[in-house]
């Protein structure tokens, strides 16, 4: 049996990775990118959860279907804002978003 | 070293290693490729956990709905072309990378940490093979999770008929 331990760590260092790429990057699909990694980390750790603490327990899978629903909902509504984007400002460049600065 | 263990080891380095090249490629064509690569791994992780409900799931929605739709996001804003260098395009980062890299090197590390410190119990309890059965029947069942069950449904309405209604003609 694979060790919990390695399975939260895989999630975390998976976490991590996501929240760089949704911090750091210019583009605005490759932000959205990010956010995917962090849910799928997520996921993973419901998941290694309900496998080593509760399998008999089904909250723990429902749990994870909640949020492949909530990211499919989100990840749609994202693109859709990317898209209008770059057909009113031509670019996708985050850095160029700056109609809200003071 | 068990096959579970070598397994994991194979599924876990495709995901970080594919999630390492998402976050590097300056081309987002090639960094949405990587990311269906990586979602691959996730599945793997997941049939590796006896979730095969939740591996099935993935491969659907992620690697055949949410990926398709990144890729088709790319070619139809910018192209697949690599990008256009200029002074100020820290090869795809803006200006506070750094500051990203640092935070994320630190969260990493304080997760790895508390989860490390801490004594997770024992082996685990089998699962029960008509775990597939049992979840459905829970996640339909009303004093289960029907609730949620529709209230992610409304969400997924909502969320569609507001993302065509940004693209719209205007």
């Amino acid at each position: 049996m694979i060790p919990l331990e390695w399975i939260l760590v895989l999630a975390a260092a998976l976490f991590c990775i996501g929240a760089y790429s949704t911090l750091a990057r210019r583009n605005g699909i490759a932000m959205l990118m990010g956010i995917e990694l962090m849910l799928n980390a997520v996921n993973i750790n419901l998941v290694a959860f309900w496998r080593y603490l509760e399998p008999n327990a089904a909250s723990g899978q429902v749990f994870a279907l909640s949020v492949y629903t909530v990211a499919v909902a989100e990840t749609a509504v994202g693109l859709a804002l990317m898209i209008t984007i770059w057909r009113t400002r031509n670019t996708l460049s985050m850095d160029d978003m700056d109609l809200l600065h003071g | 070293m068990t096959t579970q263990h070598i397994l994991f080891i194979i599924f876990g380095a495709v995901t970080l290693g594919a999630a390492l090249m998402v976050v590097t490629r300056r081309n987002v064509y090639q960094a949405a490729l990587f990311l269906t690569l990586s979602l691959f791994g996730v599945a793997g992780l997941y049939v590796l956990l006896e979730a095969p409900l939740l591996a099935a799931v993935q491969l659907l929605t992620y690697v055949g709905g949410i990926a398709p739709l990144i890729i088709l996001a790319v070619v139809f804003t910018q192209g697949r072309k690599h990008p256009v260098d200029s002074p100020d395009n820290h090869a795809g980062y803006n200006h506070q990378w750094w500051i990203a890299a640092l935070a994320a090197i630190a969260l990493c590390s304080v997760l790895v940490w508390v989860t490390l410190s801490y004594d997770w119990g024992t082996a685990p309890g089998p699962v029960s093979e008509h775990s597939i059965a049992i979840l459905l029947s829970t996640l339909i069942a009303p004093e289960g999770f029907a609730l949620s069950f529709a209230v992610t449904v409304v969400l997924l309405l909502v969320s569609l008929t507001g993302a065509v209604t940004i693209t719209g003609k205007q």
